[in-house]
């Protein structure tokens, strides 16, 4: 049987498509009725079980919160290593190779290369004491120390999560063609003006679409915390996993999941609302 | 101050500025490694910064006490097996956004992109139920199942993106001298595609390799490396192992990667450059 070429392309793409159905749908029904349902029948009773839990409160509360102090801090770093990176110089390149280390370093490996940095006997306490900057080593890890923990994820989501948004942004800065900003310099504008005026302007999708998936996987931060704070700072992933495994409650490790999920769909129709597919290709 | 000091003092401080990002960057990295192979003695005295005394003894009882090695090899095993179902399913798909033009492939190709969004944790809780049902519970093909649908949709867009870097006349000039259209695929366009898919392999390898929640839920005995790592060192409540056992294990997971990195650097930009973590 010959198959209609008009047909070709549909049935190409059709056992991914399928796959990735089934691997979304699926488990978003299953979510659903962990969630909702008891004996077969419908009922609230998971839901009330885990919002009447302060953890969910603290989690959620943890999670947006982690994110609202990340995200922008790595947009904002970001865009300026990207525009020093923009520039021609010597060691440009071994630079961008250290840049681009943090993209293939998992969460969980690095929560342990802070702990190194970071830990009583670590290097940067041994390093300040040896100095005389501090007097007794600084506690980042513990319930009583919670606050530096916190600041620990952050410094250690910095280090591992920065490099993403920075390649994007630079492949942003890459497709500016270089005439604007001659154009610019013919009638006298400097460095400022032009960074205000022309390449953050036309650097708005690489920033968004940066801003929104970095957003988007925060929602999800999972193995960084873990490694570097445990249930100190509950988190949703981490409170679901518990659940799931620990407590062995699939109904309220679904609620976690879906709470995520709602976060995702929120911020994923600002992310249709804001931008278009065409941005999250490279251009040539 | 004349012009010739300013440009120099901004010099000065751009180069300062670059060194402190990249010391920031791998002071971290030369630190865990050192710290991997530093005697318990040098790690615990606080007045050595750096160790001067090396042991193998926590990197070797963390591979073959700890059960580190057997988690490398599922590691390995789960992510070919990611590689090659996301690649059987993702090439054709992404030849046919390359290649072809026809209705509705934009809310196609976007949707793609919107189930890359849907998070890992409520794709991987419900599989459980399901995993438990199929006797896929517990092993590495199930993982590798649920890993290939969170590498799938980068597959789809990056081949998609290499293919449609082929020129087109190349493949209909090999139709008109007689071959298919698969037949011009294979002999045509896929060899000179390789370099890319190669690429992204390889970043379909270290995408699986690094990650740790649906790997931890779905598995008990049999556990890739990141979920391996995480229960030996975090219990519930956090901090279970040694110190200096974690930086042993840091120094084994970041080497695999940090090789990718060297190998691919060519391709990093224009294939981060679309995706999504």
């Amino acid at each position: 049987m010959k198959v209609k070429v008009s047909h070709l392309p549909y049935l190409l793409i059709l056992p991914a498509f399928a796959y990735l159905m089934f691997f979304v749908g699926y488990p978003l029904i299953q979510a659903l009725y962990l969630a909702f349902t008891e004996n077969g029948a419908f009922s609230l009773a998971t839901v009330s079980r885990t919002i009447s839990d302060p953890r969910f409160w603290d989690a959620l509360k943890y999670t947006i919160g982690l994110a609202a102090v990340i995200v922008p801090t790595q947009v904002v770093l970001a865009l300026i290593l990207a525009l020093v990176m923009n520039r021609a110089f010597r060691g440009k390149d071994l630079a961008l190779y250290a840049l681009i280390i943090p993209l293939t370093i998992s969460d969980v490996a690095a929560g342990l290369i802070w702990y190194a940095m970071l830990s009583p006997s670590g290097f940067l306490n041994k390093l300040f004491l040896n100095i005389g900057l501090i007097d007794n080593p600084v506690y980042f890890f513990g319930y009583q120390f919670r606050h530096m923990e916190f600041l620990a994820i952050v410094l250690a989501e910095l280090w591992r999560a920065t490099a993403i948004v920075f390649v994007i942004i630079l492949a942003g800065l890459q497709m500016i063609s270089p005439e604007y900003l001659e154009v610019a310099e013919v009638f006298g504008a400097d460095y400022w003006t032009k960074l205000r005026k022309i390449v953050i302007p036309l650097l708005k999708p690489s920033i968004q679409s940066a801003l929104i998936i970095r957003t988007l996987f925060a929602m999800q931060v999972f193995g960084i915390v873990w490694i570097l704070a445990g249930r100190d700072i509950p988190i949703l992933a981490g409170e679901g996993f518990y659940q799931l495994t620990e407590i062995k409650d699939y109904g309220v490790a679904s609620i976690y999941a879906l709470t995520i999920a709602a976060l995702s769909i929120v911020l994923g129709a600002m992310y249709i609302k804001f931008m278009r597919a065409e941005y999250l290709e490279v251009k040539e | 101050m004349n012009e010739k000091t300013k440009f120099m003092l901004k010099q000065i401080a751009f180069y300062t500025f670059v060194f402190t990002v990249v010391a920031w960057i791998v002071v971290p990295l030369i630190v865990a490694t050192l710290y991997a192979f530093s005697s318990k003695l040098d790690y615990y005295d606080p007045s050595k910064i750096i160790p001067f005394h090396y042991t193998k003894q926590w990197v070797n009882t963390l591979l073959f006490v700890l059960g580190a090695l057997d988690a490398i090899k599922n590691s390995i095993i789960v992510a070919v097996l990611t590689i090659i179902i996301s690649f059987a399913l993702g090439i054709p798909a992404g030849y046919a956004i390359a290649k072809f033009i026809f209705p509705a492939k934009d809310t196609i190709k976007l949707s793609i992109i919107a189930l890359r969004m849907f998070p890992i944790p409520v794709m991987a809780i419900p599989l459980v139920v399901l995993y438990i049902r199929l006797n896929l519970i517990d092993t590495l093909l199930g993982v590798a199942l649920a890993h290939t649908a969170m590498a799938l949709p980068f597959v789809v867009l990056i081949t998609s993106s290499i293919f449609a870097g082929v020129s087109t006349e190349l493949e209909e000039a090999a139709m008109v001298f007689g071959l298919t259209r698969l037949g011009a695929f294979l002999k045509i366009t896929l060899p000179l595609a390789l370099p890319g898919l190669a690429a992204a392999a390889m970043f379909t390898f270290v995408m699986s390799w690094n990650e740790v929640f649906v790997a931890s839920v779905l598995t008990l005995q049999r556990r890739t490396l990141p979920a391996q790592i995480l229960s030996i060192m975090a219990g519930a409540t956090g901090g279970a192992a040694p110190d200096y056992y974690k930086f042993a294990a840091a120094f084994i997971m970041m080497l695999p990667a940090m090789l990718f990195i060297f190998f691919a650097r060519k391709y990093l930009i224009t294939m981060w450059g679309i995706t999504l973590k």
